[in-house]
């Protein structure tokens, strides 16, 4: 009885993991266009913006749009490699990540206030630190987070400033502590409730929690605002064409830059989508290979 | 390890001293700041969660798939198990593959596998089964050994070796084999759970983002239906009612959105992607290639691997010793004689909720309390394996034969209970002790520089091959643990006594302890 069981158990099993893998998703004709976006921020403001975005790309390129949450960075990054989702809105180091993987894939379209992105250094108002020009070299010796590892606002590009002002030094030599919170509105916490004294974040993301009231002015304050350097981006995989048809790509372009609805946009924190190429990253490439991030 | 065996003075008085010791150096080694500061304030709005749930905003779907994951993932692992658990004795290749696959957390192996199969089902189910059919090979083996041998001796000679194992042995060991199966089961839905802390649709995956987001309400209410499907797990998952959950399993699990080229994937995730750097570019037989590797693979090992398996072996020890403590606190709480006829069920209702909190999502919620330090990975494995080997104690305390005029509480406690269960006591912590090593490395991902710490960090990177070398690492670590323990309940002389299930034998039940997660 037992035996039986749990060789027809293992056998029914079996069978349907077979049948569940790639062949349930080819029974549709045309299969479905699949996108995915960095977790930088409050999940919920994710969902609203990439619901929106799928909403309209379906109505513009007449194949049904997905969207895929992921938990972390790098999830998104694989999803992206490994061809589980044709499309992504990437910070700048994760694009040069999953391109760099993922050969024949394009950056397509960027927030106009991509081109010149900034980071945000926030302190904890406990620490006296005062809003200046220069780098605020009196960081040292404090405890600090960035967002997540694979961020550029957040890691790559603040690691880089903190290097060039203390050289020859890692972030975990001129700190007491260096934490990685995961993303940027939960650096603003962290630093908000005290557990770190100094943070780096996504200038986009601090004016959306401001305007969210989420952010105390008492408890957490900018102390400094970094040179511009390019970030966010749509990046497609260079196959789409193959899978949807010729054309499929500069359709897919026209339609993000032609996005005008404020109400995609807000949640974005961006006023419009232009075009861009990958040679517009090679500065973030350039800092990713000096900062050890990238081989 | 042999060494180890012919110590003649290791009594448990002497292991207890070293345990101790070892973990009052690692405290002065380990990192126990407190930097939130409004932990309070934090802790009363999750506790005000669990009291005012919001039942309506639990995620239906991400239950099903839980259940789902787990009762395929366990079937798929134990029939794997059950198959290698036949060669498993004989073979010594068996065995070492069988360690392999279960030194690896089911987290790593998640991580590892999403690189192929994308967030699917395929992924969240691999990810249990895979660890779970090492486990249980070795489980079943040793059932296998244990079980009696008379039905086989009087079989007819040249009865085929299938027959003689069907009708001489199963019958006979398949009782103990139901109710392991059955207890993986509870385990595969801790494990599930956690799946969904990095991306698989299970109730983790709302846990974190409510959790993540201080909707404490929402947590609560997924908490309270986690809690009330471990609880009940006895009424609905039985071996008759298995092919009916098992079909509808399969008919409910997600489908994937999106689709992965798997085969491609894995191509190119064996033959490039976990291939150290330096040897993908480089000519094989060139000698300046292997000099490449050895310069990539020092400072891995410098300031990757050795940093991190000490701060994992910090953790572990203060961990360790921290649940032994915890354990003889608590034990007295589920024991009639000590707790009494009233207080013994809740009791027990206290450490069966505590065992079946996820360590992992405990560590994530305590971390966020307290601010990123060691102490909360400490709180969080003693709470949970506090629980474990708490209720096992509390129940063998309770089976022990005790004389009429015996003594009544601290007396009792303190002169004859625990020096009686001492040897059980130890038998359990160090069994448990690879456990707590196996969960100390994952934490890292967390944020503990344990060693899932710089795992984390080389998937950030997409540096497979250094995340795959870190990953080995911490199951060579792991399986020294295990070797290291086993060796000692040989020279403490522990070996026959319980540990991942407590048979009968001793207890007051006629049903047997269930085993505590391996």
């Amino acid at each position: 009885m037992l035996r039986r069981t749990l060789c027809g158990s293992l056998l029914v099993a079996l069978g349907c993991l077979v049948a569940s893998g790639p062949a349930r998703a080819q029974d549709g004709a045309k299969p479905a266009f699949v996108f995915t976006g960095i977790p930088d921020q409050d999940e919920s403001r994710l969902v609203e913006r990439f619901g929106k975005v799928a909403t309209y790309l379906e109505g513009k390129l007449g194949v049904p749009v997905k969207y895929v949450p992921v938990k972390n960075y790098p999830s998104a990054v694989t999803a992206f490699t490994n061809g589980q989702v044709q499309l992504a809105w990437f910070g700048g180091f994760t694009g040069v990540q999953a391109r760099k993987a993922s050969p024949g894939a394009q950056a397509i379209a960027q927030g106009a206030e991509d081109a010149a992105f900034k980071t945000y250094l926030i302190a904890n108002t406990k620490t006296g630190l005062m809003k200046s020009v220069d780098f605020p070299k009196a960081i040292a010796g404090k405890t600090f987070t960035f967002g997540s590892r694979a961020s550029t606002s957040g890691r790559l590009m603040p690691e880089y400033f903190i290097r060039e002002a203390f050289p020859g030094k890692t972030p975990e030599e001129v700190f007491t502590r260096v934490g990685f919170s995961g993303d940027h509105s939960r650096t603003i916490q962290l630093v908000q409730s005290g557990a770190f004294e100094i943070g780096a974040v996504d200038y986009s993301v601090w004016d959306l929690d401001t305007k969210a009231g989420k952010i105390d002015p008492k408890e957490v304050a900018v102390i400094w605002e970094s040179p511009p350097f390019p970030d966010y981006q749509w990046t497609v995989r260079g196959d789409v064409d193959a899978i949807y048809g010729a054309g499929f790509t500069e359709k897919l372009k026209a339609a993000l830059i032609g996005i005008t609805d404020p109400a995609i946009l807000a949640p974005f924190a961006r006023s419009k989508f232009i075009p861009v190429t990958n040679a517009a990253y090679e500065p973030v490439e350039r800092v990713a290979k000096s900062t050890g991030l990238l081989d | 390890m042999r060494a180890l065996r012919s110590i003649p003075g290791w009594g448990y008085a002497a292991v207890t001293r070293w345990f101790v010791g070892g973990a009052v150096a690692a405290l002065l080694a380990a990192d126990l700041a407190v930097t939130s500061l409004h932990p309070w304030a934090d802790l009363q709005r999750l506790l005000g969660g669990l009291i005012h749930p919001d039942l309506l905003s639990v995620e239906v779907w991400s239950v099903v798939y839980t259940i789902a994951f787990a009762i395929l993932g366990v079937t798929l692992g134990a029939g794997a198990g059950f198959v290698l658990a036949i060669p498993f004795a004989r073979f010594r290749s068996v065995r070492l593959l069988c360690a392999g696959l279960r030194s690896v957390h089911e987290l790593f192996w998640a991580l590892l596998l999403m690189q192929v199969f994308g967030l699917s089902a395929t992924t969240g189910i691999l990810a249990i089964a895979l660890p779970y059919a090492g486990i249980c090979a070795k489980v079943y083996s040793e059932i296998i050994e244990e079980a009696d041998l008379a039905a086989v001796r009087v079989l007819p000679e040249g009865t085929g070796a299938i027959s003689a194992f069907a009708y001489g042995r199963l019958p006979d060991v398949a009782t103990a084999f139901r109710h392991y199966t059955l207890y993986r089961f509870e385990c595969a839905m801790r494990s599930t759970l956690v799946l969904g802390f990095i991306g698989l649709p299970t109730m983790g995956f709302y846990l974190e983002s409510a959790f993540r987001q201080g909707r404490y309400a929402e947590a609560g209410a997924l908490l309270l239906v986690f809690y009330a499907l471990i609880g009940s797990r006895r009424l609905w998952m039985r071996l008759s009612t298995l092919p009916v959950l098992l079909v509808l399993s399969v008919l409910a699990l997600p489908r994937t959105i999106g689709t992965t080229n798997w085969l491609a994937s894995l191509g190119r995730f064996v033959t490039h992607d976990i291939v150290p750097s330096p040897l993908r570019s480089g000519a094989i037989l060139d000698p300046e290639t292997w000099s490449r590797l050895g310069l990539w693979f020092r400072p891995v090992l410098t300031q990757q691997i050795l940093p991190g398996a000490f701060q994992t072996l910090v953790l572990a020890q203060v961990a360790l010793v921290a649940t032994a403590l915890g354990a003889l606190i608590l034990f007295p709480l589920v024991s009639r004689r000590f707790a009494g006829p009233i207080g013994q069920p809740f009791g027990r209702v206290l450490l069966v909720i505590v065992r079946s909190t996820p360590e992992y999502m405990l560590a994530y919620v305590l971390l966020q309390l307290l601010g990123p330090s060691m102490l909360p990975a400490i709180l969080a494995l003693t709470i949970h394996n506090a629980g474990i080997v708490g209720y096992l104690m509390g129940r063998h305390a309770d089976g022990l034969p005790y004389r009429a005029d015996a003594p009544t509480g601290l007396n009792l406690y303190a002169y004859e209970t625990v020096p009686r269960l001492y040897g059980q006591f130890l038998a359990y912590l160090l069994y448990r002790w690879e456990l707590i090593l196996r969960e100390s490395a994952i934490f890292g991902i967390l944020g503990v520089t344990t060693l899932g710490f710089y795992v984390d960090a080389a998937i950030s990177e997409l540096r497979l091959d250094v995340a795959v070398i870190l990953i080995v690492a911490t199951a060579l670590l792991t399986a020294m643990v295990d070797a290291l323990s086993r060796a000692l309940r040989r020279s403490l002389r522990l070996t026959d006594l319980p540990t991942r299930l407590s048979e009968a034998r001793h207890g007051p039940e006629t049903s047997p302890l269930r085993p505590v997660c391996s």
